[in-house]
This record gives structure tokens, sequence and C-alpha cells, in this order.
């Protein structure tokens, strides 16, 4: 087993590390989502009001459009200077890469996230203090689906002729139910309510994610192949 | 020839079946003749989840097995499943229209198949864009499997989704149990349509199975 964890550890620290010196997801997805701040304001108007009502579908929104961008791009590196050999190549449980990719696509998304929802608070004068230790629960479990479906689909269409286009036909409607859940809690944890009234939604989200994992964990090696 | 003798008997039942809809079964009081789009509407959504778990069984077994058949029925499920599903959202968008006054609601119902469709229509795109069948069958088996295991979760999601922001149906209350006439139409009808999907299905595993040896 603790041969299983530090070969997932390897695949995140090597992507962290890659990540690090070239800094090619990062830099672009948080100019993307300052961008995305811009597209929704030009969107809703100057009006507060609505904004605020807004807010959850907005932040999810946001999440799932970089997403659309991140997980996308995680199988892609792999293509290149034939990683994607050595993937295959490496010994072990294939899962244990599909669970390091994973990892390293909710770190990143950690990240993006805490700029968005920083920039919306900076933005629209909102204050999210109060209500950050649920917000971030509701975020780690939606985040965590969303990143096991958007990892495995990744590695399916990074393949593919057309996976620009058949990433997010793919991911979109097979992450409805995280995003109605998600939003749903977010919208609770915002207006201040306690965590015990959005239990139902954090079950399903729960439900979902550890589906997501156990259908991805199991296929992996079939996807990896190639 | 067994298949030839499928392919009438789903005819005769889809004879059997419009007949039974139009001339056997009583006008519905409350909705009135609307009601008889139920003997499609019901019968297409049976057939689409038949389909889909097909979809489920061929994906798990091609994976395990790594032989072509399972791969073929999953295909041949699909295809049809998506166009019941199809027929489905339609037959309830017509009956919608004079019940709720709109082609289309966000029910918890519409909505879940709706997203169902898509779904699966996403599957029959991914797997028209992969040239080289074991790699085609693999990609779609790992997206049909998730497809299934999804379809609880997103029927949930959409349910409370729903529960939670519109809490008064239109229906009202559940239906008083149904009258013999129409369990017996609506019967007739699922028979028939399952019947047609066997067709369809013995069909296309057919030419599936054609175009394979055609490849070779």
């Amino acid at each position: 087993m603790s041969g299983y964890v530090r070969r997932a550890w390897i695949v995140v620290w090597k992507d962290v590390l890659s990540e690090r010196r070239s800094k090619e997801s990062l830099n672009a997805l948080v100019f993307f989502s300052l961008l995305l701040l811009f597209v929704f304001q030009f969107a809703l108007g100057p009006e507060r009001a609505r904004v605020e009502t807004a807010l959850p579908g907005l932040l999810w929104l946001g999440f799932i459009l970089a997403g659309l961008l991140a997980f996308g791009r995680t199988f892609l590196v792999e293509r290149e200077n034939d990683c994607w050999e050595g993937l295959v190549l490496a010994p072990g449980d294939k899962s244990a890469i599909y669970l390091g990719k994973l990892a390293g696509n909710v770190l990143l998304m950690a990240v993006v996230e805490a700029v968005l929802v920083s920039l919306f608070a900076l933005f629209f004068t909102l204050d999210f203090t109060s209500v950050l230790p649920g917000l971030m629960l509701v975020l780690a479990l939606g985040t965590l689906g969303l990143a096991a479906v958007g990892t495995l689909f990744g590695a399916i269409t990074a393949q593919l002729r057309a996976r620009e286009l058949l990433f997010p036909v793919l991911l979109l409607p097979a992450a409805v139910p995280v995003l109605l859940a998600a939003v749903s809690a977010t919208q609770t944890v915002l207006l201040g309510e306690p965590l015990g009234e959005a239990a139902a939604w954090l079950k399903l989200l729960a439900a979902a994610d550890l589906v997501y994992l156990v259908v991805g964990v199991l296929t992996f090696e079939f996807v990896l192949e190639g | 020839m067994a298949v030839r003798i499928l392919g009438w008997l789903a005819m005769l039942g889809l004879v059997a079946g419009l007949v039974a809809a139009f001339g056997y079964a009583p006008r519905e009081v409350v909705q009135g003749n609307v009601q008889r789009i139920m003997y499609l509407h019901v019968p297409a959504v049976l057939t689409a989840y038949l389909a889909f778990a097909l979809v489920f069984i061929g994906s798990v077994g091609y994976l395990l097995t790594r032989r072509a058949g399972w791969d073929r029925l999953a295909l041949a499920a699909a295809e049809p499943g998506v166009i019941f599903t199809g027929i489905t959202i339609a037959s309830g968008s017509i009956w919608g229209k004079p019940t709720w006054g709109a082609w289309w609601t966000w029910d918890a119902r519409l909505t879940s198949t709706a997203v169902l469709f898509l779904v699966y229509l996403g599957y029959l795109l991914l797997r028209g864009m992969i040239d080289e069948p074991d790699r085609r069958a693999r990609a779609a088996a790992v997206v049909g499997i998730l497809g299934a295991a999804n379809i609880p979760i997103v029927h949930f999601s959409v349910k409370w989704w729903r529960a939670l922001h519109q809490p008064a149906t239109i229906l009202g209350p559940e239906p008083s149990p149904i009258a013999a006439p129409i369990a017996l139409t609506l019967f007739v009808n699922w028979l028939a349509f399952t019947l047609l999907f066997l067709y369809l299905l013995a069909k296309r595993t057919e030419i599936a199975r054609l175009e394979e040896q055609h490849a070779e």
C-alpha cells in the first residue's frame, strides 16, 4: 500500500514541479478567472442585488469553466516527449496514476478557486470571512467530484482529434448533479444558515464523489492503454 | 429467421398497442385525450432505461473479457436508447403544452431525462470520433459505466433541486390506482416497445458485426 501511495505522490510531485517551473496552467487560469469576472459583471449589470442573488451560480460557473480548461490539459502534457509511454510502462497498479493526477487537479483548482473567491470579494465588495469554513467544505466536496470525472474524461479525450469539443460535451452533462448540489449547498452557506440545512446536499456530493472515484480507480487502467 | 419473427411480433404489438390506445382505452376524465400520449411516453422511457442498462452490461463485459461482442451490444443498445429517450422527451413536451401550458418546464423528471439524453448523446459522439475498434470500445465502456452509475445521482439531485425550489407540483397528489383498461393498454404498448427494441438491438448488432468484418 505504501508503494501505491508513493507512486501516486510521485505523479503529483512531478506535475507540481513542472507547473512551478513553467507556470503554464496556473497563469492562464488566474488570468481567465479575472476575465470571467468582467464577463459576469457585464452580463448582470451594476445592480448589486442581482450579483448577490446569482453569486452561488456564478461561483460554480467560474469553477466549471476553469475546470474545463484545467482538466482537459491534465493528460495533454503527457503526450509530448512520449511521456504517455512512460506512464503506461510504470510498474504497479495504474490507478495510482489516476489518483495522482486527480490530486494535482484538485490542488490546481483549489488555487484557482481561492483566487476567484478573492476576486469576487474584492470586485463586488463581499465579505466571505464569516462563512469561510462552510464554504471551503462545499468547495472541497464539489471540486473533488468535478475533478474525479474531469480527470478520467480528460485521459479519454487526450488522444482524440476533436478533444476540445468532445471534452466539455462529455463532462458537462455528467457534472450536472455535482453542480446542482454544490450550487444549492453554496447558497445555504452564503446565506449564513447552519451547515445542517445543506446536509442532504453535502451527503449527495459525498456519495457522488465516492461513486466517481470508484469508477475512476476501477476503469483507469483501460483508459491509459491509449 | 428468429430476428425476422421478432420483427413481425414487434409490428403486430405496435399495431395492437395503437388500436388499444385509441380504440380500447377509455378517455381519461380529467386530462381528456391528451392522456393517451402516456401509452407512447411510458413505454418509451422504460425501454430507454432497459437500453442504458444493457449499455452498462456491455461496457462492463467488454472491459472484463475484451470480446468485441460486448462492445457491439453496448453500441446496439445505446443508439435506440438515445432515440427512445428523445421520444420520451418529445412526447412529454407535447403532453406538457396543453397540460402545463408550456412546451418545456424544468420539472424534475423532464430535466433528469434530458440530462440522460445528453450523457448518451455524448457517448455516441465519442464513439464516432475514434476509428480504432479496441480503443473506441475501451473509451466508450468507461463513459458507459460512469453514465450508468450517474443515473441515480442525477435522479436524486434533480428531484431535490426541484423540491427545494418549487414545492407544489402542478399535478397535485399521486394519481389514484390505474383503471384496468388503461393498465392493459399500457402493458400491450410496453411489450410492443420492448419487442421493437430487441428487434433493433439484434439488427444493429448484426450490422456492427458486418461492419467489423468489412473493415478487416
